[in-house]
């Protein structure tokens, strides 16, 4: 161990994960890399109402889409995707930066290629009702208040220049 | 502030070290988990015990680490360890913040007791159930997080969400669970933040303990404050603004904060977090205009000006750098509140002029200080080009890692020969930037998308 990684070992306020990119929320208005998946909501493109929960498995590459209300994707057969994985992974790069996705998956994606060609997984059930709700507790965030009260633990949270710009 | 003054920072306070050491043992006792100690991170946690001896902690701490070394975890010994551990962090707080003022000339008032009792109640489910996780992963150890684990809070943080009143500990613990998630399986990773970790696990115990003590009953004080600038803290689900400012009333000449602090997701970042701050135009507009503001009757307790835009009014035109050059060095800064001791929150302001530069090194009648660019929010226009222009500089002074750091609030600097000033709150009221207004338009409105979202998804 080099005396930087004892260092960093020993700050109150390391940074553990990098803040994300920003990007158009509209059509993909929620991902996240969570229990083993790249998972999200993804809008359906002729129904307002409508949205697709869509995932992609760690190492197995396993993917699925249904709609919330668990209806199986028409978009999907035996080893392809639908458009909604195709978004899903798109927006997902540009959240998180392609390292991090692919690190996430487990897997190797080189110059020029894109993430989710080099996933050959096949259809498999996930837990579309689990992750949907987890997009509308993200969601709840949105309904909390503001506070005055002061939050003395966020100096360990601190803001950085690290994305936008 | 002097090369004399930085000169007189350098060096750690006598104690310090060994004190960090004493914790580092029971960091590393968390690394590996509390379920399976063995004997050498026991004696570590024996050490600690011991160095707390004639403390009013000594007996609890030693009972329990007594009780944790024959492998009994529960409760009672959690909570005496995150003490131990805060005392300990308090203490190095305390000799770090004596020699900063010491340097600084900074006059510091003492604490007072205050007279008020309990915090009031608070769901006691609430708190045991996120005592329950963190023992849990006291007893697992980082090495042993995984997705399960870090799920098992989820339910429980959404309640403590929900609660304005723990509002401290559900943003502390939420940020936590966030980065254990992130970090899945947490056994494959090549370092830990093992301090880190540790220090907001021992703070969020702290804070699920029953029968906190309450903040007293604050002062109510009418006057002037002068804003000296804005630091800026987010996380995925939250943002806070602290606003470091002078407070000219009938109890004198004081460094006080003042703040607003909303929820948020991880795709809200930039500019758009001010979007989230709208609720209070009169704090916004102070910061975007840079201008002093009349309070009237609102809250002072231990330095925090509880804000309320309904009793302040925009005045006259007030430069940060006029108001750090002239009152500076005469306002009395506050005490810290016990239960906020920790390096971590040292954050004193100062302003740095007549330096020279050399790359994130800046040089002082020959005596250096390292100035920290990646603090640089990405709400607000300071970029480490134009901190590197810079001619003189508002700034926190902050300790971490071992060392002093300065974290740029408000610059002017000398860019293609024409003199530019930035602060971190000036695109408060929206950026004044057309690059980033463009940039920015280029992601859309995004606190207007999901906010529609959630209209449509969560009440329907
Ligand atoms: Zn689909």
């Amino acid at each position: 161990m080099n005396a930087d990684t004892a260092a960093w070992e020993q700050h109150s306020a390391a940074r553990v994960v990098p803040p994300v990119e920003p990007r158009k929320l509209a059509k993909v208005p929620f991902v996240e890399l969570a229990d083993g998946r790249l998972q999200g909501v993804v809008s359906s493109g002729s129904d307002a109402a409508r949205v697709y929960v869509s995932s992609i498995t760690a190492s197995t590459y396993g993917f699925s889409c249904s709609t919330n209300n668990n209806r199986p994707c028409g978009g999907l057969s035996g080893y392809y995707t639908c458009k909604h994985l195709q978004a899903l992974a798109d927006e997902a790069v540009r959240q998180y930066g392609l390292d991090r996705v692919a690190r996430y998956l487990r897997v190797e994606v080189g110059e020029g290629e894109n993430l989710i060609d080099r996933m050959k997984g096949r259809r498999e059930p996930a837990p579309a009702a689990v992750v949907f709700s987890r997009f509308l507790r993200h969601l709840a965030y949105l309904e909390l208040p503001e506070t005055v009260e002061p939050l003395p633990e966020m100096h360990w949270f601190p803001s950085s220049s690290a994305g936008v710009r | 502030m002097l090369g004399v003054q930085l000169a007189a920072l350098v060096g750690t306070p006598a104690g310090v070290e060994e004190a960090l050491g004493l914790a580092d043992g029971l960091d590393d006792a968390l690394v590996h988990g509390l379920g399976r100690l063995g004997e050498q991170r026991a004696a570590a946690l024996a050490a600690l015990a011991g160095a707390l001896e004639g403390s009013p902690l000594g007996r609890p701490v030693s009972e329990a680490t007594g009780k944790l070394a024959a492998g009994s975890v529960a409760d009672e010994q959690i909570a005496a360890l995150a003490g131990a551990r805060a005392a300990v962090f308090g203490a190095v707080h305390d000799a770090l913040l004596a020699r900063l003022d010491a340097a600084l000339g900074r006059e510091r008032a003492a604490w007072e007791e205050p007279a008020g009792t309990g915090g009031g109640d608070v769901p006691a489910n609430l708190l045991s159930g996120c005592r329950s996780w963190l023992n849990e992963l006291a007893i697992a150890g980082w090495r042993g997080v995984d997705h399960d684990l870090v799920s098992a809070s989820d339910q429980t943080l959404e309640a403590v969400l929900a609660e304005p009143r723990l509002r401290r500990l559900g943003v502390l613990l939420d940020g936590l669970a966030a980065e254990l998630r992130a970090s899945c399986p947490v056994a494959t990773m090549d370092r830990l933040p093992v301090r880190r970790w540790a220090d907001l696990w021992a703070r969020g115990v702290l804070l699920a303990q029953p029968g906190l003590p309450g903040g007293g009953a604050p002062e109510t004080v009418s006057g002037r404050l002068l804003p000296l600038g804005v630091d800026v803290h987010e996380h995925g689900t939250a943002v806070q603004i602290e606003v470091h400012g002078v407070l000219e009333s009938s109890g004198g000449t004081r460094l006080v904060r003042t703040g607003v602090a909303a929820p948020k997701v991880d795709t809200i970042v930039g500019p758009a977090v001010w979007q989230l701050l709208g609720g209070h135009p009169v704090l916004m507009a102070a910061l975007a205009e840079r201008r002093s503001v009349t309070v009237q009757d609102l809250p002072l307790s231990a330095g925090h000006l509880r804000w309320d835009d309904a009793r302040a009014t925009l005045a006259e035109a007030a430069d940060p750098f006029a108001t750090a050059r002239l009152m500076l060095a005469g306002s009395v800064a506050p005490a810290v509140p016990p239960l906020e001791r920790h390096p971590v929150r040292i954050s004193e302001p100062v302003l740095v002029e007549g330096h020279t530069v050399n790359g994130t090194t800046w040089s002082l009648d020959g005596h250096e200080i390292e100035v920290d660019v990646e603090r640089l929010p990405s709400c607000g226009p300071l970029t480490p080009a134009l901190v590197a222009a810079s001619t003189s500089c508002i700034g926190l002074l902050r300790w971490d890692g071992g060392r002093w750091r300065l974290q740029p609030l408000a610059v002017q600097a000398t860019v293609k020969k024409k003199p530019v000033e930035a602060h971190t709150g000036d695109w408060a009221l929206g950026p004044t930037d057309p690059k980033v207004v463009k940039a920015v338009a280029k992601s859309g409105d995004v606190v207007t998308v999901l906010r529609e979202r959630a209209g449509r998804l969560l009440r329907k």
